[in-house]
């Protein structure tokens, strides 16, 4: 799960880290207030969405003039924002961040990742902050500096010296930056985040260190340790179908080709994606509906799939293992003639009573071609799409 | 021979009275698996598939010399009942859970490798011996005793692979599911050391899958330490950036963790890679006979 900018920067702020003075606008009915509120002379306005990319998108402006907030809102309040990141719908906009300018000395990077090789928190530091990250670690590996946490989590201070080393930090803003590094740390832990970045971190015209961006994703797997982070989900920046998928406990990706696809595993679901794409095809979709393969599943699996009005044919591939392969066909023909499904769907059910499963599909009259060889499944689904 | 279980292994299994583990443990019994008892917590004293039930795991063990734990405890409990796993002097924990945090599979694999105990999983099939021992959720009925050790981060995959050799005639020697998380407790490379070692091995498969670089550390390891054939496929070729399959693990971030990436590291270490599922058993039938 994603978090914005807004609540990413609220959390810093509850843990002690240096933001800009702010006011969020939801409602054109809030400017004139978080304008007053703010009490200065200029202003740095951003859209709030789950995408990078948005000053170069017209999501960000900087201005000194009410007018030219006023217009930010009118244009962006309740409209979609496309950046590079986004899809062509884009995100949309339904909350305006609007803080104090600061006058930015120098861009620096932080980030905090869970790091799946050494199997450690990382903490990165670069000079060269404000551009992409990768794009420094690819072009000046030397400007990037990483430490890894032990088991504790906790920094060492010889590891903040190698890092405020890295960054070109005077004295002054070495305190700042082992207190704000040793907060962050904490931050990370105590709500479960697998990523922070904060990208620029900034040193202003004062020398005062200020963390101008944040991005946070968080473990899905500790929300329900979570409650008050799960409560800054926000749907609407999540694909609908995916998020509907989600609620049936099935793992669905939206992808752009024409044969939508059915399986039970997610390795497997990757798989006979692949298999598409080997036979010449394009796959619709990423879908897995788990291990517990029973009627309700895969009506809801169908139902998302048909949504999607590019898929021209359907591959279903279960692999029976403890769930029978006849149950697995008696609820997708009932499925079938529940929603009406009219385009040609190809099943392979591999695994306990699959000869009994074939009867069944080739009883039905439905649109069924039933076929226990992966790679015909794959070709036959793929012509079929054509 | 075999590796991580065999027909001397006695398990207990954690969240034993649930109905998945009630499931799968029955099954596990029924292949002659030698589950000695199980534990759920307030449940001590009932009898479960004919088994006793414990309160704790130390107990369990001290009643009847376990050296394995079969994990089915729901995610947010898990952490506790391998922390106690871990506490009583096991030699080995397979966990199914799915769903586990990742900061508490962070502590927990630290300290499994400061203890010295092996931890399968979690998100994973668990582990198989065919003709011995079956410690998990995977289907009995498709494999069979053979000379074929398969490790892979994907559940219904692992059963492609073991269909496969099982038809082509090879049967595997174990079969391990590392999981589908980002901090898995066993990697591709302490499974693979494990099957170099293993007499009854002659060839190996590995299925590895897109996010990390989990296939890439092995490639490095395979060119260097490992001797028998490997056939390595690696699922999500198809997979677009930044979206999670399904699996914890499986995403595609920062331009890393491609399976093009991965592909390429294990075919410069000298494995045959198959680009499609569908191609494992004949591939490393031809790879052993060859």
């Amino acid at each position: 799960m994603n978090l914005h900018e807004y609540q990413a920067k609220f959390l810093f702020k509850d843990y002690g880290l240096p933001v800009s003075k702010s006011e969020l606008i939801f409602h054109e009915s809030d400017i004139d207030q978080a304008v007053s509120k703010l009490n200065v002379d200029s202003f740095v306005v951003k859209a709030q969405v789950h995408a990078g990319g948005r000053g170069k998108a017209g999501g960000v402006i900087l201005t000194k003039k009410k007018e030219e907030i006023r217009d930010f809102c009118q244009k962006w309040l309740g409209t979609n924002l496309v950046t590079y990141q986004t899809d062509e719908k884009g995100q949309p906009v339904s909350c305006i961040l609007l803080e104090e300018c600061t006058d930015i000395e120098t861009e620096l990077y932080l980030g905090l990742v869970i790091d799946r090789s050494s199997r450690s928190i990382a903490v990165i530091a670069s000079p060269d902050g404000g551009v992409d990250i990768e794009s420094v670690a690819e072009n000046s590996p030397e400007k990037i500096f990483k430490v890894f946490l032990d088991s504790t989590n906790k920094i060492k201070e010889e590891e903040i010296k190698k890092l405020s080393e890295g960054l070109q930090l005077n004295q002054s803003q070495n305190l700042e930056f082992s207190s704000l590094i040793k907060n962050l740390i904490k931050l990370f832990v105590d709500k479960d985040f697998s990523l922070i970045e904060i990208n620029p971190l900034v040193i202003d015209n004062s020398g005062k260190l200020n963390c101008l961006d944040g991005k946070i994703n968080v473990d899905g797997n500790a929300l329900y340790r979570q409650e008050a982070i799960n409560g800054m989900r926000d749907e609407s920046q999540e694909d609908a179908l995916e998020l509907d998928a989600s609620k049936w406990g099935l793992n669905y990706v939206t992808l752009d080709g024409t044969v939508g696809c059915m399986v039970n595993g997610a390795g497997l679901a990757m798989g006979t994606m692949d298999i598409i794409k080997l036979s010449g095809g394009f796959p619709a979709n990423f879908l897995d509906v788990g291990g517990a393969v029973n009627r309700e599943s895969v009506t809801e699996a169908f139902k998302i799939i048909v949504s999607d009005s590019k898929v021209k044919s359907i591959l279903i591939n279960i692999f029976g293992g403890i769930v029978r392969c006849d149950i697995v066909a008696e609820g997708i023909v009932s499925a079938m003639q529940d929603i009406g499904i009219q385009i040609p769907v190809v099943v392979r059910l591999k695994g306990n009573n699959s000869d009994i499963a074939k009867k069944i599909l080739e009883k039905s009259k439905l649109n069924i071609f039933s076929e226990t060889d992966l790679t015909l499944a794959a070709k036959k689904a793929v012509d079929l799409s054509k | 021979m075999s590796i991580l279980v065999d027909n001397q292994t006695i398990a207990i299994c954690q969240g034993f009275t649930g109905s998945q583990a009630t499931l799968h443990c029955s099954q596990s019994i029924e292949y002659g698996t030698n589950i000695a008892a199980g534990v759920t917590p307030g449940k001590a004293g009932q009898i479960h598939l004919n088994l006793p039930v414990f309160e704790n795991v130390s107990q369990a063990v001290k009643e009847t010399g376990a050296d394995t734990s079969l994990i089915f405890v729901p995610a947010p409990f898990c952490k506790n009942s391998i922390n106690e796993a871990l506490d009583s002097e096991l030699k080995l924990i397979i966990v199914i859970t799915e769903g586990i945090p990742t900061l508490d599979m962070l502590y927990l694999k630290a300290k499994a490798d400061e203890l010295g105990v092996r931890i399968i999983g979690p998100n994973c099939p668990g582990v198989i011996t065919p003709g011995q021992a079956k410690l998990g959720i995977m289907p009995a009925s498709i494999h069979s005793k053979g000379k074929v050790g398969i490790v892979s981060r994907s559940g219904t995959l692992t059963y492609e692979a073991v269909d496969q050799t099982s038809q082509i005639g090879l049967g595997q020697s174990s079969c391990v599911g590392i999981g589908g998380d980002p901090i898995p407790g066993s990697s591709f490379i302490d499974i693979l050391e494990m099957f170099e070692q293993d007499p009854e091995t002659e060839g190996i498969v590995m299925v590895g899958e897109i996010g990390g670089t989990a296939e890439e550390e092995a490639a490095e390891f395979i060119q260097e330490k490992i001797s028998k054939p490997i056939v390595s496929y690696i699922a999500g070729v198809s997979a677009p950036p930044g979206k999670r399959m399904g699996h914890a693990g499986a995403i595609i971030s920062g331009g890393k963790g491609t399976a093009e990436d991965k592909f390429n590291a294990l075919e410069k270490a000298g494995v045959r890679i198959v680009k499609s599922p569908a191609d494992i058993g004949k591939a490393i039938f031809e790879e052993i006979n060859s």
